[in-house]
């Protein structure tokens, strides 16, 4: 197990070093002069152009720059953003937490009904139940989230008024936000109506950008089941008079899940891609949103420094899949 | 033992060719057959569609600005569909809309296939730290969201259908590379490739010859999901309004345009919508029958 | 009463190109304590007929029977829930891959003791306990650490063992074995026929094993039935099946064992067993059968009396032999 962890770590390295490489080397190709972006409307003298090229090192060599911007990342110094002033790093991680409370509603969502709907489609394969549900599961995968999200906003905030349209939370609360959670922020602050005004702000965005994980989910889920309900050890467990639910929920589920941890492992990228757009149409103040008006603003260090620890933590989390498939799947473990 | 011969024998001779067996197995998926009709449905207005379009796509009808389509009050046979803001006909942008999207499909299956195809080949065959280095580069561009990393492109490219494409069709690109190397790998361990190696042919005929072919179903496969994953992409750029830019009818440039209507008058938001996912879910099924009928494992027996 | 008693016993499948019959009108009894061999090639339908019995044929099986009934239940037309409460109890079965029927996901311990659980409803300790004592039983060195190891952990040889203490967790008055050799090697296959021997004498429950091996059949039968092409074609006591077969099948099988081969050349039964499109009209056996004629061809045999070992077949060997003596 260990062997297996450290190799795979090692492959981490390099894989590191090429995203941190690819966002170094887009910036540098970005049309637009940096420094022109960031004189703005005023322009500025040769004198401190000049100036400011040095300050930023622009004037070096390549190579002398990528091994600057290199030390300074590992030491978690990625610049600062030109409209903002404030060190990327800093922005980032204050506004990380909504993007992840958003993706882990999102994941929750898709889990919760994708897992059961799965096993049910397999275990009533090719019956009515079966169809349906593999038919809507389809839907869902060929769903372009951002017209599914205009769709939902005209039914529940336009014709029925039930939610609202963007934020996380209303304007009338106001709180200290320690965690950067807004659920459990607003539980803490004690203000009645808050959690509920929280999660009604949640409500759309989770299910719009659970919406295709919970298809793939779904389809993969029953997928695996059908191919696990074939296996000899299902049929030992009948022979030993074990109940259908007993099975199918725990015999075959726990093999199942072996692949399909593997898919809900694989589309944390998916799910960072569809936060763009969902927090996009609903002004949630995320990553997904920051990273797009920082790409329309042309704010470099951010779209620079974002592009890397976005990639980073994709890496990272399908790095913990791995593990993880490892505690699921004995096999693997011992190697 | 006589009958079996003969039966034997009958079947040899009735043995269907590979693209008849495919179509009996195709066939049998009855939602891919539909997906086959609306995707065949979507080429022809690819193709013929500002000569079927009752209107032009562009032409701005200002008297008649966000007419509701024909069944509700207000709408006309004239715009069956309704106008938009702009007074355009809804049902026109539609259908000259299906050449960009279908373009889109085109275009970057057929750059990141290619492309995808040679590379995963080179890799399946170079030796070790090649085929390390490849696979190493290929991990990176996955790193990032694709569409990320496609806005970024396109950021730096400029914002044109053009550089959408290429951004999609690079970051799709890897997929190819990982499913083609993946077959290269277990075919080479087949005897078949051993034999053809025996008998002294190069390296250029044993990877495009010899092997290839036998890599194609997955491929084929990839290429179909891919063909709706680069539709989904690129009106999502136009959503973004970094992809087809105004008044370019292209699905996703129109929603966007679209958006602030949206309580107002909800056939300008909703019918391009339809149309990505009507377009989208047809191929999706179609992929799904691909799957199903060269997929040789899944095959009844 | 005895303890398995089968009447009529036909299960077809559903196929894409129609019903496949793959076990047809077996009649079948078995005592508390015996043990009974089943025996037939490949395809002959001798799993099928257990499988119909434990209820665990797939859902496209169709079973019919006169009469189905174990220990006094009749399982044609008993309810899922109270089959469950027979099945792994009184009825328990092992198979012939021992590395695959066994759960990958949990370990071998879990699997035994779950069985105990819901059969017996014992606590944790007395579940424990009673592992451990099965594994010993079993003959599983080291019980208390074995539980905890997963199946790819152990040898094919031990999984056997597992399944086998698996089986008979909850004292089951018949244990079918389907194969229970096959998969492994040959001094394993051995130790694992003396164990099942051993515990039947122990346990005095009963054993039917299903093989396609005649040498196992020998060293531990003590009634054998041959089937085949889902027909049962003649059943004897051991001694008397090898001594005087009866049905040119089961004559075949015996020539085909090398211990018993008079030429240089050891004899094969050319030709296999029928298919789902090549069934004969007659007797099944009559397109492999050196004795048949045109009769065999066109008409079914059916069975002889219990003096001719049930044989379907016109023509029984040893015939004369036992009228002239």
């Amino acid at each position: 197990m260990l062997n297996y962890v450290l190799s795979r770590l090692l492959t981490f390295i390099p894989t590191f070093l090429g995203v941190t490489l690819i966002s170094f080397a887009f910036i540098r190709v970005l049309p637009g002069d940096p420094i022109m972006v960031m004189a703005g409307e005023r322009g500025m003298s040769d004198e401190r152009y000049a100036e400011l090229s040095a300050q930023l090192g622009y004037d070096r060599p390549m190579y002398a720059q990528f091994w600057e911007y290199l030390t300074g990342v590992l030491q978690g110094d990625l610049g600062n953003s030109f409209v903002t002033k404030r060190p990327v790093w800093d922005e980032f991680f204050s506004l990380f937490p909504a993007t992840l409370e958003l993706s882990l509603c999102a994941m929750i969502f898709a889990m919760a009904l994708g897992l059961p709907a799965g096993v049910i489609a397999a275990v009533n394969r090719g019956k009515f139940f079966d169809r349906a549900l593999m038919s809507t599961a389809l839907v869902g995968y060929s769903m372009p989230i951002f017209w599914w999200a205009l769709l939902l906003i005209i039914v529940f905030s336009g014709n029925l008024g039930w939610t609202p349209v963007s934020g996380r939370i209303d304007l009338l609360y106001y709180f200290p936000d320690p965690t950067g959670f807004m659920l459990i922020d607003s539980i803490a602050s004690g203000q009645k109506g808050a959690l509920v005004s929280a999660l009604r702000h949640l409500l759309l965005p989770t299910i719009v950008l659970g919406t295709i994980p919970l298809a793939v989910i779904a389809r993969q889920t029953r997928s695996a089941m059908l191919e696990v309900l074939g296996e000899d050890y299902i049929r030992t467990a009948r022979a030993k008079g074990m109940s259908p639910g007993r099975i199918n929920g725990i015999h075959a589920l726990r093999n199942a899940l072996i692949p399909v941890i593997t898919v809900i492992g694989l589309s944390v990228g998916t799910l960072l891609a569809g936060a763009i757009l969902t927090e996009t149409i609903f002004s949630w103040p995320g990553i997904g949103k920051w990273m797009v008006d920082s790409i329309f603003r042309r704010d470099y260090p951010v779209v620079q420094g974002g592009l890397l620890l976005i990639a980073v933590m994709v890496m990272v989390v399908n790095l913990t899949v791995d593990m993880l498939y490892g505690i699921i799947n004995p096999k693997i473990r011992k190697r | 033992m006589d009958d079996a011969l003969s039966t034997e024998a009958e079947m040899v001779h009735a043995r269907p060719g590979r693209l008849r067996e495919f179509w009996f197995y195709f066939r049998e998926n009855r939602g891919a057959v539909i997906g086959l009709w609306i995707f065949a449905a979507f080429a022809f207005l690819a193709l013929f569609g500002p000569w079927i379009a009752p209107h032009d796509a562009t032409a701005q009808f200002r008297a008649d600005t966000l007419v509701p389509p024909f069944w509700q009050e207000g709408g006309s046979w004239k715009y069956i569909l309704g106008t938009d803001p702009l007074g355009r006909d809804m049902l026109s942008r539609l259908i000259v809309g299906a050449r960009y999207s279908f373009f889109v499909g085109v275009v970057v299956v057929s750059i990141a296939a290619s492309g995808g195809i040679l590379i995963g080949l080179i890799a399946g065959f170079a030796p070790q730290w090649l085929d390390s280095i490849i696979m190493r580069i290929m991990d990176i561009i996955l790193a990032f969201p694709s569409l990320l990393l496609a806005l970024v492109l396109v950021a730096i490219l400029g914002p044109s259908l053009t550089n959408a494409m290429i951004a999609i069709a690079i970051v799709l690109q890897p997929h190819y590379v990982r499913l083609t190397r993946a077959s290269v790998l277990s075919e080479k361990q087949k005897d078949y490739v051993t034999s053809a190696r025996v008998v002294g042919a190069g390296y250029l005929r044993l990877m495009f010859i010899t092997v290839l072919p036998n890599c194609l179903a997955p491929i084929i496969v990839q290429g179909a999901l891919s063909f709706s994953t680069a539709i989904l992409d690129a009106a999502a750029l136009g959503f973004l309004g970094m992809g087809a830019q105004p008044p370019t009818p292209e699905w996703g440039t129109m929603l966007a345009e679209a958006r602030e209507f949206i309580l107002r008058a909800w056939w300008v938001v909703t019918f391009p919508g339809i149309a990505i996912l009507v377009t989208v879910l047809a191929i999706n099924l179609m992929g799904d029958g691909l799957r199903d009928a060269l997929d040789p494992k899944l095959k009844r027996s | 009463m005895p303890l398995l008693r089968i009447r009529n016993l036909s299960v077809d499948f559903a196929t894409a190109s129609g019903a496949f019959r793959a076990v047809d009108a077996v009649d079948q009894d078995m005592e508390t304590g015996e043990i009974l061999a089943i025996v037939g090639e490949s395809g002959s339908g001798k799993s099928v007929s257990m499988l119909a019995l434990m209820g665990l044929l797939p859902w496209t099986a169709t079973v019919t029977a006169d009469e189905l009934s174990f220990d006094g239940h009749d399982l044609l037309n008993i309810a899922p829930r109270a089959r469950r409460k027979i099945v792994g109890n009184d009825l328990a079965m092992i198979f012939q891959e021992p590395m695959s029927s066994l759960n990958p996901c949990f370990t071998v311990g879990w699997q035994i003791k779950e069985a105990l659980r819901s059969h017996l409803g014992l606590n944790r300790k007395e579940r424990h306990a009673r592992a451990v004592e099965l594994f010993e039983q079993v003959g599983i060195p080291d019980p208390e650490k074995r539980l905890s190891a997963f199946p790819h952990q152990l040898s094919g040889g031990m999984n056997q063992r597992v399944m086998i203490a698996m089986a008979i967790a909850c004292k089951p008055k018949l244990l079918i074995a389907d194969e229970p050799t096959t998969a492994l090697d040959v001094t394993i296959q051995a130790q694992i026929l003396d164990l099942l021997a051993d515990l039947r004498r122990d346990t005095g429950m009963g054993l039917v094993l299903i093989t396609h091996d005649m040498g196992v059949v020998a060293e531990t039968a003590e009634r054998v039935s041959v089937q085949y092409a889902g027909q049962k074609v003649e059943e004897q006591p051991v001694g008397a099946l090898f001594a005087t077969p009866h049905h040119p099948y089961t004559g075949a099988l015996l020539d085909a064992l090398p211990e018993r081969a008079t030429e240089k050349k050891l004899p094969t039964i050319p030709g296999v067993v029928p298919g789902q499109f090549d069934r004969p009209a007659g007797c099944l056996f009559s397109p492999r059968c050196k004795f048949a004629n045109d009769k065999c061809r066109s008409t079914p045999p059916p069975p002889l009396g219990a003096d001719m070992g049930y044989a379907r077949c016109f023509y029984p060997l040893n015939a004369n032999e036992r009228i002239a003596s």
